[in-house]
């Protein structure tokens, strides 16, 4: 493996709600808090801070990562935001590790704050801005238009059906019911409450789709011998990778998302993964819509192409199933916060492997699991891998 | 882990409602111009003159539209102009329901990715579909991946050179 050894020692979050009381910065406090606490470190033992957080328009604050810099225990140390649309969640995790891992810091602190009640009428506006300014948006396109064309590609190369999909909203609400901190889990949804949810734009139906939230996640981590001291049960990061595909998405195939698998082989090859179907026992990816689960799973050879639905329909998708997807309930159960997200799900990878999910625990004692996510214009995926 | 997740606030619509929080409201008004370019420029002119271009690079032999003045695969400059038809195939579609502050549509919209005849297979366009309906059954009846369409121009007189200078795309012999 590149670099040092790089483990992360502590997590932390918010509750994930419609609309916070609390502000961006309090966010990021509150999670910053919570994590250094659950590892019981200081601020002054951390070397360096990583900041993610989408675009600036949700806020309407421009610099939003010096806006959220106090709360994100930034004063005073060497900070950097990255940012990779809903990728930046787990991309935060992976600056984390390339800050240490170089040998330039031992520990780090990775902060990812939304904040995306602010824009009014809908935080739908600011996604308005992310299509190309003279050929796409005088058509007077919106977001969900991008996430409709893309689902319906896929259905209809594999022939799938809206039930087969609904299953992966229905599997993550009933699991985000055992979530602290979740927004939307239901422990009795059925795929018929999701089939009979109102029609947004075909096929993306209501129950489809994840919610509006305010939220935010942080980790620590830190280099072997400082990892060690901090704990007996570190969690190590064993793989990344990450890849961008081209900005003309009218000109790809949109069924398959290459751009997740090249992102998954990088992480397999540094991991030390041939066969990551029997060498991964968790997998956290990125759900925002129920198809880009089955979608993802396919782009991180975890299935075969246009056989996800059969993982989830067959109870192998399950908490207790043979290869667990989105034990927490993702996106969709326990809320889009959309940096935030992505790194809840390495937070609950970290959680997960140490026994410590509670209700939520896959059963067996998993040794790794992968988290991905994915963003920009349906163009980036970013994986990590992190095993005990 | 929950001993981890902070007692956040959610506030309810009433606490907004009745005024329980205190909150600042104000637009952010920010107004643009945006060069269409070098490449996406000379195609809105051929667009009002009612053609589509694209553009080729000889060494990926890749017919380009929307068209670019380089190659992003062979990162090299492209080498022509290649005129292309103004029918194509739909690679994928939609039945939009809402417009994007999520208030309802009277008559769905049907946005598309078009494959354009002349460009390379699946070099598509983002466009809309019309005359295929007005409820969403009836469009779905109507309306699949693999549909052959043709574009709907503006009267020449009309035309600005914009994207929508093609006022939609509708099935061929409708
Ligand atoms: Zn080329």
């Amino acid at each position: 493996m590149a670099g040092r050894r790089v483990a992360i020692v502590g997590a932390g979050m918010t509750k994930f709600v419609r609309r916070a009381l609390e502000t961006g910065p309090e966010l990021a406090w509150e999670a910053a808090s919570k994590a250094l606490e659950s590892c019981e470190m200081t601020l002054d033992q951390v070397d360096a801070v990583v900041l993610g957080s989408a675009p600036d328009a949700f806020d309407g604050v421009h610099m939003k990562v010096e806006y959220l810099s106090p709360g994100a225990g930034a004063w005073g140390k060497p900070t950097i935001r990255g940012y990779v649309g809903g990728g930046t969640g787990v991309f935060a995790a992976i600056q984390g590790w390339y800050h240490i891992a170089s040998g330039m810091f031992d520990t780090a602190l990775v902060v990812c704050e939304e904040k995306m009640s602010s824009c009014h009428p809908h935080p739908q506006a600011a996604f308005n801005y992310i299509f190309d300014h003279t050929t796409e948006r005088p058509l007077g396109p919106n977001l969900l238009w991008i996430f409709a064309l893309e689902m319906n590609a896929y259905m209809t190369k594999y022939g799938l059906t809206k039930r087969d999909i609904a299953l992966v909203a229905v599997k993550n609400k009933r699991n985000a019911a055992a979530h602290p901190a979740a927004q939307l889990g239901d422990p009795n949804i059925t795929v018929e409450d999701v089939l009979n949810s109102e029609v947004l734009a075909w096929p993306v139906q209501r129950l489809d789709v994840s919610p509006v939230t305010d939220g935010a996640v942080a980790v620590v981590m830190a280099a072997d011998h400082v990892a060690r001291r901090v704990t007996n049960r570190p969690v190590w990061v064993e793989g990344v990778g990450w890849s961008l595909d081209t900005q003309y998405w009218t000109n790809r195939d949109l069924s398959y998302p290459t751009y997740v698998e090249e992102a998954a082989r990088k992480a397999y090859a540094m991991a030390g993964i041939r066969e990551p179907r029997k060498e991964i026992h968790i997998v956290e990816p990125y759900d925002p819509f129920d198809y880009k689960e089955l979608h993802h799973l396919e782009g991180l050879l975890l299935a075969d192409r246009g056989k996800a639905a059969e993982l989830v329909a067959l109870g192998i998708a399950n908490r207790d199933g043979a290869m667990p997807v989105t034990p927490s309930g993702g996106l969709l159960g326990v809320g889009n916060p959309i940096a935030a997200a992505g790194l809840m799900k390495v937070a609950e990878l970290f959680w997960q492997l140490r026994g410590e999910a509670g209700p939520r625990q896959v059963p067996g004692q998993p040794k790794r699991g992968l988290a991905q996510a994915w963003g920009d214009l349906m163009q980036v995926g970013t994986v990590i891998i992190l095993g005990i | 882990m929950e001993r981890w997740v902070y007692p956040t606030t959610g506030l309810k619509q009433e606490d907004l409602e009745e005024a329980r929080v205190c909150m600042t409201r104000a637009p952010l008004r920010g107004e643009y111009a945006w060069d269409a370019g070098v490449a996406v420029g000379r195609f809105l002119a051929e667009l009002k003159a009612g053609r589509l271009v694209g553009r080729r690079c000889r060494v990926c032999r890749r017919v380009m539209v929307p068209p670019r003045m380089f190659c992003e695969q062979c990162f090299r400059p492209t080498d022509e102009w290649v005129p292309l038809q103004d029918t194509g195939t739909v690679l994928t579609f939609s039945v939009c329901t809402v417009a994007w502050d999520m208030r309802r549509l009277e008559v769905p919209e049907v946005p598309a990715v078009i494959a354009i005849d002349g460009a390379s297979p699946g070099m598509g366009i983002l466009h809309k579909l019309g005359e295929v309906g007005r409820t969403v059954d009836e469009i779905l009846d109507r309306v699949h991946i693999g549909l052959r369409v043709q574009a709907v121009w503006k009267p020449p007189r009309r035309r600005e050179g914009a994207i929508t200078d093609i006022l939609y795309f509708r099935p061929v012999g409708a």
